[in-house]
This record gives structure tokens, sequence and C-alpha cells, in this order.
């Protein structure tokens, strides 16, 4: 589904990465892994289409995702370090805007699904009054609310707990049962065992 | 997942986003009215209160008043959405960025430049501004408000990934406000000389509709550089 081809990302005048190349099909996730400043929020921006490759290109079902952006934003789901919760608003508020903007229905079961991720009785406070692990959460609710085939998720376990940490894992399963394919970028280990787990290091280039 | 493919539901979640905001923040809608208030208050003061210098004054000193006051909001239109990652969601949508911009520029008018138009007629009175006159300001107001948003919006778009970066768009932005200034007080001084001014209220309609289509697609591809 998703074809890197030869890609190249110069930052700096310093050269993160250089004519990198894999595949990622359905069914298969994928981890980033490479020390600090390797360079591996750089790639899925790249790979979000929000910065373009200073060579190569990102192919999409055989075509690249710069020509036709839209169709391709409909089949991604990007959640970064910057996970795009506003403070102010309340969770709910932020779940319904969320939809709104992807273009999904509002008419969903939230609150059940925001006990199911523990935050029962959290929902109408602003976000601001939660803790650290439980934003993360908030913005990780939109992994139950979407059709996306490719998830794209910059260190989606920081500030989790174990408990949530194996919950996602977890979710994944399913993601991947469906024929979704998953990219991440993590420092912890995954702990749930994954069949078509490939794993791609970024080292530090000086 | 049940997906419906409506521009009004995009357009109106991220609108009233913005608006739900401000009025949760209210010192966003009441600074820039204050703002307003005091710098025409400040007028009287420094030049004196002889009535027919104020009047003759009036309409340059409330649309430059317009002006600054319309720039007090401008720097947070995107910096909220850019810093906490709002922004790559709206790109990341399979709706056309263009029409997200659209929303929030229809926001910020909204929060700042439509309350200026209401409380005109009321700092008019300061400025012993005449009944004429007032209709003339008003309906600038109407038509140029909005225009400053969009043309600000360019630059709040430009230099949003910024630290600093409101005095550069202060910078970028007033100059382009020039023609807006010069046909709208232009208008207010023919009204005050009991002549047709429509000339100049069409040329400023013409600029706004001219804004409403191109603006979006300048303030999209702005917010694209400063996210890359």
């Amino acid at each position: 589904m998703l074809h890197i081809k030869s890609v190249t990302c110069i930052k700096q005048d310093r050269c993160l990465f250089a004519d990198l190349n894999f595949r990622l099909k359905s069914g298969q996730i994928m981890q980033l892994a490479g020390p600090n400043g390797a360079g591996k929020t750089s790639l899925l921006r790249i790979i979000a289409g929000f910065s373009a490759p200073d060579e190569g290109q990102v192919m999409w079902q055989g075509e690249s995702i710069a020509k036709n952006y839209d169709e391709f934003a409909r089949e991604l789901l990007f959640i970064g370090h910057k996970t795009g919760v506003n403070n102010q608003l309340s969770a709910i508020e932020n779940l319904r805007f969320w939809l709104q903007i992807q273009g999904y229905d509002t008419d969903q079961e939230l609150y059940s699904l925001l006990a199911k991720i523990g935050l029962v009785g959290l929902e109408d406070v602003p976000v601001r009054t939660l803790s650290a692990g439980q934003q993360r959460r908030v913005a990780l609710i939109r992994l139950w609310l979407n059709d996306a085939k490719l998830w794209v998720l910059d260190e989606p376990f920081t500030a989790l707990d174990k408990a949530g940490v194996a919950f996602l894992q977890q979710r994944f399963l399913t993601h991947l049962e469906q024929g979704g394919a998953i990219l991440l970028t993590t420092h912890q280990d995954l702990t749930t065992h994954f069949a078509h787990l490939q794993t791609v290091t970024l080292e530090y280039r000086h | 997942m049940l997906r419906q493919h409506s521009y009004w539901q995009l357009f109106s979640a991220v609108c009233k986003k913005d608006v739900q905001l401000a009025f949760r923040q209210r010192a966003e809608i009441v600074n820039p009215i204050l703002f307003f208030l005091i710098v025409i208050t400040l007028f009287p003061l420094a030049i004196g209160p002889e009535p027919g210098l104020l009047a003759r004054m009036a309409p340059g000193i409330i649309w430059v008043a317009a002006l600054l006051s319309t720039m007090l909001g401008l720097d947070k239109l995107f910096r909220d959405d850019f810093n906490d990652g709002s922004l790559e969601q709206l790109i990341a949508s399979s709706y056309p960025l263009p029409l997200t911009v659209l929303g929030k520029v229809v926001a910020h008018w909204l929060i700042t430049g439509l309350p200026l138009v209401l409380m005109t007629p009321l700092f008019a009175l300061l400025l012993n501004l005449d009944s004429q006159a007032l209709v003339a300001t008003v309906l600038t107001l109407l038509l140029g408000t909005p225009l400053l948003s969009f043309i600000g919006a360019i630059g709040a778009g430009l230099t949003v990934g910024l630290q600093k970066g409101g005095i550069l768009m202060s910078l970028l932005v007033l100059p382009l406000y020039i023609p807006v200034l010069i046909f709208a007080t232009s208008a207010i001084d023919t009204s005050t000389m009991s002549l047709d001014y429509s000339g100049q209220l069409a040329i400023l309609g013409a600029m706004l509709v001219i804004a409403i289509i191109s603006a979006p697609i300048a303030i999209s591809s702005a917010l694209k550089v400063s996210v890359s």
C-alpha cells in the first residue's frame, strides 16, 4: 500500500537520511527506531505529507501522495507529538470537532467509548485540567473512531500507563486484522506479539 | 464508520469552535473593543476638544483604530491551532484546506470585526460625527473589516511558525491595508459633503469579493509552508 521510494531529508545542512526505501503492506506494522535526532519524526511528517522530501517520493496505492493529497488524507490517520487536542475544550467537544473536520458522522456513542478508555466522569471538563496520560488518551480515542487504512503514530505510548499501552496494542491487532497498516515510532518495545512486525532503524548521521 | 461529505459541516465546525473558544475567554472579544474605545478617546485629549476639528478627523481616527484593533486578534488566529497540532489535523483532513481557512477567517471577523461595526454608532458620538457620515462609516466598516480579516490572515498564516511573529506580521500586513483605508475614508469624506459615495463602496465590495475568493487559497499555501 505504502511505498517509500528513495526518500532523502536534509535539515539545516545535515542529511538525516538518504535514499530510504521500504514498503508497508496491508496487515503490517512497522516500528521506526533510532536515537533522538535521527529523523524519525521528520520521516513521519514526510509520509503524512506535511513536508516534502528533498528527493524521492512517497507512493500510496501506486500514486504519489502529493498528486492527490485529499484522497490520501481520507485513508490516513496521523497522531503526532502535538496531538491536536485543544486545552480549553472538553474531551467530548474535542472529539466532536475532530469527527466533523474529518467528515465522520458525529452521532456516535462517544460517552461509552470514553468510559472504555478510562475517562469516566471527565468527559465535560476542559482537557487542560486532565493529566498528561489522560490528555494522550483523549487524542488516542481517534483510533476507535476512524476507518483510515494507514495509521501514522508518533510516540503514541508517551505518558501512558502499562494498562493503557497494552490496551492500545490490542487495538493495533484488530486494525491489522482488518487489513490496515501501522507505522509508528516508539522507544519502548512493543509488548504484544505482532506477526508482521518490521523494524526500520535510522542511524544518527553527523 | 459513516462518512458524510458535507462542506457545510466542516465550515460550521471550524467557525463554531473559534467563536466558542472566544466566548470562553471573553478577553478575546472585549479587548479589541476596549482598545478601539481607548484609541478613540485619546484623540480628543491629544488634539483638543474642538467639535469641528474632531468631526473632520473622525473618519480617519475610527478607521485607523479599527485597523489596529483587528490586528490584535490576528496573531492568535492560527497560533493556538499551530501549537497544539490541530492545524496538522486540519491539513490531514480529506476536505480542501481553503474552506477550513475560510471558516476560521469568518470566525475572526465575527469575534473582532462585527462588534466594532455594532459599537461604532456609540463611539461616533464621542467624535461629534453627524448622522450622514455615521451611516457611511458603518457601511464602510461593514465592507472593510472582513477585508481586513482576510488580508491579515495571510500575514498570520505566513508568520505562525515564527517565535515572535507578531511584529513581523504587522509590518507585512499594515501596508496591504492602505488601499482599504484610502477608499473607506474617501467614502466617509464624500458623505460629509452630501455627495454620492456608492463608487467607493462598490470598490470596497469588489475588493472583498476578490478577497473571499483568492485569500483562502493564499492563506492555506502560507499555512502549509509554516507547518512543513
